[in-house]
Parts: C-alpha cells; sequence; structure tokens
C-alpha cells in the first residue's frame, strides 16, 4: 500500500468535510436559490454578485477576510467566543465555514437556473389544485429541479474537494483537524517525498474524472427540466 | 305583487351565481398600459362564455377570479362564499376551483393517473372513486392514464387537465381558451367532452374563448370584453340578436334561437321545430339525447318581402317586425334586427333594397330564410 496511515486519514478528513459543507449549503444555498429565481427585487442584483463573488477572488483574498473575522477581534470570532465556543481558525468548523463561502456560487447557480426553468405555470397549477405553497415546493419544486439539485450537489461536493488557498489560510495542516488530500500534497512536495504525493494526486484525478463523467451522463440524460407544453 | 315575487327570485339567484368586480393596472403597475375595470354578475351554473379579442382582458379576468393576480382589487363572491374584498383575500388554494389553462399545464413528473391524483389527495373531500370512474369516462382517457405527459398529444393532455381540474371537485370551473393551442381536427375531438362535461357534471364554468363557434355550441350565458371592461351581458340568444356588438365578423354575424322539436316528417327528411315567434322546417337530426335544439340563423341567410310569397323555395317564412337598423362595415349593406315573437332575427341586406322597400322601423315584414344551422 503506498498510502500511508496518514494519507488515509487526509482522505477521510476531506471526505467528512466535503459531506457536511455540501450538506449544510443544499439547506442554506436552496431558500437562497428560491429567493433569487423568482424575487423581483433590487437586492436580486447586490445578493447575487456576493454569491458570485468566490468565482473570481483569488481564495487568498477571501481566506484572509475570513481569517480576521473569524479571529478573536474579527464579528465572527467575538461570536463565537460569546457563544463559549473559541474562535474557528485552524479548525475542523473554520474550514467548514470558509468552504461554504467558497462553494456557495456551485450550489446556488444550478438550483436558481433549475427553479427559473419551471416557471410560475406549474406552481398555479399546483395551486389551483389546491396545493398551499409548502406542499407547492415538495411536491412540484423539488421534483421538477431535481437535476438542478443533482448538479449543486455533485459540483459543491467536489468543488469543497478541490479546494487548496483558502484551507492553507484558514486552516493550515493539523492532523485529524484541518489538513485534507490537497495540504497533504502540497506537504509531500515540500518533503520532497514524490511518491506519495503521486499517489495522492492520482487518487484526486480519478475522483475528479469520476464526478465530472458522472455530472456530464446525468446532464445528458435530462435535458429537460420543468414542463413542456403541446408537441 | 307578482314582481315583487320576481325580484326576490332575481336577488336569490344573485346570491347564488358569480358577482366579480376587479381593477388591475392601475397605480402599482402604471408601466403596463394595461387596465382591467370589470363589474359583472353571472349565474352559478351552466357556462358562461367570457368572449373578447386577444388583449381584452378575458385571461386577466380569470386569473382575478382565481386569486392568481395578487395586485387586482375588487371584490368577488362565488355562489355565496366571498374569496375577495377590501379586507378579504381567500389564497388561490384556499378557493373550491378548477382552472383548465390553455396549455395543459400537466406535472411533467407524475404519470396521466398521478396527475389526477394530486388533485384527488387534495380536494378536502372524501373519497369518491365513482366520480374518478365518471370523470375517466366522459373525458376519455382511460387508456392513457398510465403514461408521462410527454408520450401524449395535445389534445390527450387537454382531456387530461380538464379531468384533473373536475376531480378537485370545484364549485367553478374557469376554463382559459382550452382549444386554443389545439389545431382544428383536435378541436373537434375535443368539443364534443366539453358538451359531454357540461351535461355529465353539475358546476358553472367560465369558459374564455374568441371563437364564436365553440360559444355557441357551449355556452349559455356570455360576457362580452374589449379594453378590460364589460362590453355586455347577458343571455346568449339575447346577446347573438344585437347589432351593436362585435360578435363574430360581419359575414359570420347570426342570431341565436332555442326550439322545440314538435314534428319529424319522414317522408321528405326534415323536422318542425317551434319558438316563440313561429316554427321552422329544418333537415331532421335524430337525436335521442332531448328534444331541444339550438339553432342559429345567419344574418347573410335572411330576406325580406312585403308580402308573402308562396311561390319561392324558401320553406321557412316568418312575420316580424324591424326593431333596429344599423350600418354594416361593407357600406353597401346593412344590418336589420327583427322582432319575432320574443325572439330577435338578424337580417343582411343591401342598403338598395332598404331603400327601395322603404324598410323603416316598427315595419311589419315576412321574413325568408334559406338555411339555418344546428348547433346543438
Amino acid at each position: 500500500m503506498i498510502l500511508s496511515d496518514g494519507d488515509m486519514a487526509t482522505i477521510w478528513l476531506t471526505l467528512r468535510l466535503a459531506t457536511t459543507v455540501t450538506i449544510l449549503l443544499l439547506i442554506l444555498a436552496t431558500p437562497l436559490a428560491w429567493w433569487l429565481a423568482r424575487t423581483h427585487s433590487w437586492f436580486k442584483g447586490p445578493i447575487s454578485a456576493i454569491v458570485a463573488l468566490p468565482l473570481v477572488l483569488p481564495p487568498t483574498v477571501l481566506g484572509f477576510y475570513l481569517l480576521l473575522a473569524m479571529g478573536p477581534n474579527g464579528v465572527i470570532g467575538q461570536f463565537t467566543q460569546a457563544l463559549g465556543l473559541g474562535t474557528l481558525p485552524f479548525t475542523f468548523w473554520g474550514l467548514v465555514v470558509a468552504s461554504m463561502v467558497y462553494s456557495m456560487p456551485f450550489v446556488v447557480q444550478p438550483i436558481q437556473n433549475a427553479i427559473e426553468a419551471i416557471g410560475n405555470r406549474p406552481l398555479e397549477a399546483a395551486a389551483t389544485l389546491g396545493a398551499s405553497p409548502m406542499d407547492r415546493f415538495f411536491t412540484v419544486v423539488l421534483p421538477l429541479a431535481k437535476p438542478g439539485f443533482m448538479t449543486a450537489t455533485i459540483l459543491g461536493f467536489a468543488h469543497t474537494v478541490g479546494e487548496f488557498g483558502i484551507v492553507l489560510m484558514i486552516g493550515g495542516s493539523i492532523p485529524n483537524e484541518t489538513r485534507v488530500v490537497s495540504v497533504q500534497i502540497y506537504d509531500h512536495v515540500e518533503a520532497l517525498e514524490y511518491a506519495q504525493a503521486h499517489a495522492l494526486s492520482g487518487v484526486m484525478i480519478v475522483f475528479s474524472f469520476v464526478v465530472l463523467l458522472m455530472l456530464y451522463t446525468f446532464q445528458r440524460k435530462r435535458k429537460a427540466v420543468g414542463m413542456t407544453y403541446g408537441r | 305583487m307578482a314582481d315583487r315575487m320576481e325580484e326576490i327570485e332575481q336577488a336569490t339567484i344573485l346570491s347564488k351565481g358569480i358577482q366579480a368586480r376587479f381593477q388591475l393596472g392601475f397605480g402599482q403597475s402604471a408601466k403596463s398600459h394595461f387596465a382591467l375595470d370589470i363589474d359583472m354578475a353571472i349565474p352559478g351554473q351552466g357556462i358562461t362564455a367570457v368572449f373578447g379579442e386577444s388583449g381584452s382582458g378575458k385571461t386577466s379576468l380569470l386569473r382575478c377570479i382565481a386569486g392568481l393576480e395578487k395586485n387586482a382589487s375588487g371584490c368577488l363572491q362565488v355562489n355565496g362564499e366571498l374569496w375577495q374584498d377590501a379586507s378579504v383575500f381567500v389564497p388561490t388554494h384556499k378557493r373550491s376551483l378548477g382552472y383548465v389553462f390553455q396549455e395543459a399545464s400537466l406535472f411533467e413528473h407524475l404519470t396521466a393517473m398521478g396527475n389526477l391524483h394530486y388533485a384527488i389527495k387534495r380536494n378536502n373531500q372524501t373519497a369518491n372513486p365513482e366520480l374518478l370512474e365518471q370523470v375517466i369516462g366522459v373525458m376519455g382517457i382511460a387508456g392513457i392514464l398510465s403514461q408521462l405527459p410527454e408520450a401524449l398529444s395535445g389534445g390527450e393532455r387537454q382531456r387530461v387537465a380538464i379531468a384533473r381540474a373536475l376531480l378537485s371537485q370545484p364549485k367553478l370551473l374557469l376554463m382559459d381558451e382550452p382549444l386554443a393551442s389545439l389545431d382544428t381536427a383536435r378541436k373537434l375531438e375535443i368539443l364534443p367532452y366539453l358538451e359531454r362535461l357540461r351535461n355529465s357534471f353539475n358546476i358553472p364554468i367560465l369558459y374564455v374563448s374568441h371563437a364564436v363557434d365553440e360559444i355557441v355550441r357551449l355556452a349559455d350565458h356570455a360576457v362580452i370584453m374589449e379594453q378590460g371592461k364589460v362590453l355586455a351581458q347577458g343571455d346568449i340568444t339575447e346577446l347573438f340578436s344585437r347589432v351593436d356588438l362585435p360578435l363574430g365578423v360581419s359575414n359570420e354575424v347570426g342570431a341565436i334561437l332555442e326550439c322545440k322539436i314538435v314534428q319529424r316528417d319522414k317522408k321528405w327528411h326534415l323536422m318542425r321545430v317551434a319558438f316563440d315567434g313561429g316554427e321552422l322546417w329544418l333537415p331532421n337530426v335524430e337525436n335521442n339525447e332531448n328534444n331541444t335544439q339550438r339553432i342559429r340563423v345567419l344574418a347573410s341567410d335572411v330576406s325580406l318581402t312585403l308580402s308573402p310569397h308562396t311561390d319561392s323555395s324558401i320553406l321557412n317564412v316568418l312575420s316580424g317586425q324591424i326593431a333596429e337598423i344599423t350600418n354594416d362595415q361593407d357600406p353597401a349593406m346593412s344590418l336589420v334586427r327583427l322582432k319575432v315573437g320574443d325572439n330577435y332575427l338578424l337580417a343582411r341586406l343591401t342598403q338598395k333594397s332598404l331603400h327601395n322597400m322603404a324598410l323603416i322601423l316598427g315595419k311589419s315584414v315576412w321574413i325568408q330564410i334559406k338555411s339555418a344551422a344546428i348547433v346543438r
């Protein structure tokens, strides 16, 4: 076995981080995506821009400000300290928060697009049949937007696995706490352990390829989202 | 005394019917030039057609009634239930209504049966397997229930959509040009189902259409709209005999008569029908359902004479008086409204004949009817 126990630990930590981030993001991003898809509010533009910021900013910039905010004198830091949780930087949960910010657009945008594609009509039809707003969301929006949710899940998960810069800024490299695969590879290369770096990098390439393959196969099968009218 | 009784009766019918007053498009959305300003009262039974050109506000009116236009202010009462006024706005899902959209709008992730069950589960009434069977039978969809909507033809989708609306057991069924998105063949396929729907279920229906032939065939009552306002409302026979309404282009104008079959003549394949004002001979139609017939007499099939001709090939001659004369769109023609008993007929005549025969209001004439179409 080329992968050491330390390498395996980083893989498990990475999977744990990505799963946690994806689940929390789906819960948080769904209402946000719903609002963005249906609002005519003036705030739609600014909020969309803020959500999309991680797409263009270097991770170091995000990491830097998150570090300040979560530090002992930062807004988030003072809040977590007041709750008796200490400060978040260089902890697993600090990494979770940073990753959520960083992966947000990859989860929000597919869901938003899917909800926009459904349009108003199916919801109106459901309302005339006696479905309450909650009922409409679970029985019409969720099933019709399923392809969007699948894409959001896959992209959110994969993007969290693939991050490096923000982890380095917020998490550092603490075994079993913040040392994820990408950081471990960096440490291996720093220490000139090229064989180990090769093994982990190979795992990452295979993983990423499989994930993207899944995504594109899935998207081709379910091109049509929402309703088709007439023939 | 009799008048008083009639008034009370009228009031009871009204409280059972549908009263709607809506204003939409003023104020909040001043950017859109469209404005709806509606005041109407229609009976709480039968089919009421909402007729008007595209953009006259027919769909907006239906959406207001369904509660889908949140910005509409006004007042709505359906068979004694208050759905909207200044302080009340019952949300769409709590209004007991069915809505058939122009496009079937089925849920694509559910089969035809799944779509029907979606309605049944939410109609707040005890399960009624007989109704499901009856609706499936009337709409003729038993064979396609396991299909997904994308596998159905346009006509089938629309029939499933109508069945779905019926199964929510609504107190009011709103139909927004359900045939408009279909070609002529599909239209003819669905029309008989709509007639069966009218005969089998006792639900008041508001039927939006700009097709005169559909309205003539289906409706008992009509609301005529123009530029967001109600131009006229009333009985379909009364409205179709008026010369001041845009009911059809000039060569399609024609009055409607409700007749009873009084005699069938096997030898000549004719039947004699009677209405208040006279009798007509028509080609015999065998229908065992009822002995009432609705017939339509196009204005272009009616001519007038000053004496009763007995040497003409025209079989149907009635006597009546000239009630109204208006100009047609064509400067050579005019449209004449004739009172025949309690009913009215329309005749499209040249201005020249009008002048030559010295036809004026109140004059008694003989009315020759070349042909009449049985519409239902």
